[in-house]
């Protein structure tokens, strides 16, 4: 696995020493808020509705077990015992205080992670596939070009002052699980007609306010022109992007703005410019990027474990047939394991099973985890045989719920539980529809449904991009919340549709019920999903099961 | 036609601890809601404000929050500030429970 060269060793710890003077100088009253809000923003501290909350980066979600292990103990030594795995491949602490912040992220240092450039208006922490290096589709680890991203985006001097923050996504395999189309820069491996691999380059899209999706400003862009036509992309946005109302200051605006062709012009003048200046010193990196990225050495032998637990054991066989994946190596499986046991915060991990995830990381899985934006941590290389012990270990530590890709295993932001820029909440919501769900024995029945839950229009939780959204909105001082039917946040991604007005806090988890009761009765056969029934349907039948009394009136 | 003043308090987060704060009419910022001052009138809601803006190496975005007089003390009016008076609704942390931010203390 790759991990921290010297130069990044050394930034990182130069960065905790001036922050560690930052605070220190804030906390006896020679920096003013205003002076010191920039900086803590830069490195990953925000305040939040309660409390401090440390944004920490997961570069393209992969974590080693010492890491996982280190979290665990920052979550205990200096936060509640716990810590929340966000949409964007991040971990927050939602309970620091300022004093313990430098500690905090010293302790991060000793690990290689750190949270710089999680906030402010700059180039994120750039975002993966979580099935990376193990998934049986894909056609390149796309994790080596995310950290050669990240290695030039960090601290980059000319986009340290965007116009407002970017993202970029990257994914290896055909199949999208890394919603590239709603970055900012989404990054797809591709190959041409003569077999080489390359990306094709999408831009401009973005969820929040004006959610949009990505379209293709390159069809097909050779590896090596990597970082040249990323750097075009943000330079052109840098110069044309908005600085003056931070409602249209992102890419997606800057495109719809200008148009698709303008944007391409401009982008391919500036990389015709720019692409001289590349001399093969990031080729160079990359071989070294993609060495340290050398896929495990896969162990041959039987799988009989697994096929006997799963003919004998019906929790087994539920769970083995929701959280597992195809693995490239037809005797691996790739392990998910969900943070949404029903009642649960989703996305939520107890110090003590970051431990259970890490030690089965070292023992299971060539010592390697990653968190899925869709908050779940994955154990990505599991040998076969290796599967029951996993479950068995995994069911102790309340992390076997067999619900991924199900109703229950729900996208939810922190929403007014801890977000100060929340106009609702979304956690108790996710919540009580998985425990709704959970008793009503239908999840399985019911398949493959992904909701998304997000506690304001910035759409944190990838509400536009559920196949049922919801977006929790402050109508008149009342919790209120908006749901859309039929978003896609995959290779085939659209933005759901608004199905009505919005529902009250107490009717929510009902009129989900009815949504989906209108999709069982309407499904051709079980399966047909609830996206497929829905674009087959349109909204009409779903509306009419929201709405029932309009329907009535209607008819009247 | 001038629309009536909602009462209000003055309220902001602890610049050390990170906590939910209410400025008193004593100057003193409290962890209790019941315990804020109450303002009645929108003059003297302003220079309350400014008051507690000024202590700038104590506390963190102030601002004033709508409430009303309730047998206790002033109550909160929106459900963003009556959260804020109890803490997050997923565990048992924060205000409802007499805890503050940081390390469990047990
Ligand atoms: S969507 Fe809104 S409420 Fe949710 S985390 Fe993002 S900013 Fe906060």
């Amino acid at each position: 696995m790759y991990s921290y060269n010297d130069f990044d060793e050394a930034f990182v710890r130069e960065r905790v020493a001036q922050f560690s003077q930052q605070v220190a100088r804030r906390i006896d009253g020679s920096l003013t808020e205003d002076e010191f809000k920039p900086l803590r923003l830069m490195n990953g501290l925000y305040l939040q509705l309660h409390a401090y909350m440390l944004r920490v980066a997961i570069p393209y979600g992969t974590l080693n077990p010492t890491q996982m292990r280190q979290l665990a103990y920052i979550a205990e030594t200096w936060d509640k015992g716990y810590g929340h795995f966000t949409t964007r491949q991040n971990i927050q602490f939602n309970w620091p205080l300022l004093k313990d912040v430098p500690a905090m992220l010293s302790a991060l240092a000793d690990v290689g992670m750190h949270a710089i450039q999680t906030s402010g208006n700059t180039i994120r922490n750039v975002t993966s596939d979580h099935f990376a290096a193990a998934a049986s589709d894909e056609i390149e680890d796309p994790r080596p070009y995310a950290e050669l991203l990240r290695q030039w985006s960090t601290d980059h001097p000319e986009f340290q002052f965007l116009p407002r923050k970017f993202k970029i996504a990257v994914t290896g395999s055909p199949n999208d699980r890394a919603v590239v189309k709603s970055h900012d820069i989404g990054l797809r491996m591709i190959r041409n007609d003569r077999g080489e691999v390359g990306f094709e380059v999408l831009v401009g899209g973005g969820l929040g306010r004006t959610p949009m999706i990505g379209q293709v400003v390159r069809d097909f862009l050779p590896v090596a022109d990597l970082l040249p036509y990323c750097e075009a992309i943000v330079s052109v946005y840098n110069l044309l992007g908005r600085r003056d109302n931070k409602y249209k200051a992102r890419i997606k605006i800057t495109v719809h703005e200008n148009g698709l062709d303008e944007i391409r012009r401009r982008v391919e003048e500036r990389f015709a410019q720019i692409r001289p200046e590349f001399h093969g010193h990031d080729q160079k990196l990359l071989e070294d990027i993609r060495a340290a990225f050398a896929p495990p050495a896969f162990r041959n032998a039987p799988t009989d474990a697994h096929d006997q637990f799963y003919a004998a054991d019906p929790v087994y066989r539920a769970w083995a047939d929701t959280n597992l994946a195809a693995h490239r190596n037809a005797q691996y499986s790739i392990v998910t394991i969900s943070l949404k046991a029903p009642g649960t915060t989703p996305g939520d991990a107890t110090a003590e099973q970051m431990r259970v995830m890490a030690d089965l990381a070292e023992r299971f899985s060539h010592g390697e985890l990653r968190i899925s934006h869709e908050q779940n941590v994955i154990l990505p290389h599991v040998h076969k045989s290796d599967l029951p012990a996993i479950h068995a270990a995994l069911v102790q530590a309340r992390l076997g719920t067999a619900n991924v890709g199900l109703i229950s295993d729900i996208i939810a932001c922190p929403g007014m539980d801890y977000c100060a820029l929340a106009t609702a909440r979304s956690i108790p919501v996710a919540q009580e529809i998985a425990t709704r769900f959970d008793e009503l024995k239908l999840e399985h029945e019911i398949g493959p449904l992904k909701i998304k839950i997000s506690g304001c229009i910035n759409a944190c939780g990838h509400h536009h991009v559920g196949h049922i959204g919801i977006l929790g909105l402050d109508r008149a001082g009342v919790e209120n919340y908006q749901i859309t039917l039929g978003g896609d946040g995959t290779e085939t991604a659209v933005i759901g549709e608004r199905a009505g007005p919005g529902f009250a806090y107490d009717e929510i988890v009902p009129a989900i019920e009815r949504l989906v009761q209108a999709y069982l009765a309407n499904r051709t056969e079980p399966t047909e999903t609830f996206l497929q029934a829905y674009r087959r349907l349109g909204l009409g039948p779903f509306k009419a099961a929201l709405y029932p009394a309009e329907g009535a009136q209607d008819a009247a | 036609m001038s629309r009536k003043f909602t009462p209000k308090v003055v309220t902001a987060n602890d610049l050390l601890i990170g906590d939910v704060v209410y400025l008193t009419h004593d100057d003193r910022w409290t962890r209790e809601h019941r315990e804020a001052e109450l303002i009645e009138d929108e003059a003297h809601a302003q220079l309350r404000l400014l008051d507690g803006a000024s202590q700038k190496n104590i506390v963190v975005g102030v601002y004033l929050a709508d409430a009303k007089a309730g047998p206790d003390g002033p109550e909160p009016t929106h459900f963003r500030e009556a959260f804020r008076t109890r803490g997050p609704s997923n565990y048992a942390h924060g205000k409802q429970v007499g805890e503050q931010p940081g390390p469990r203390q047990h």
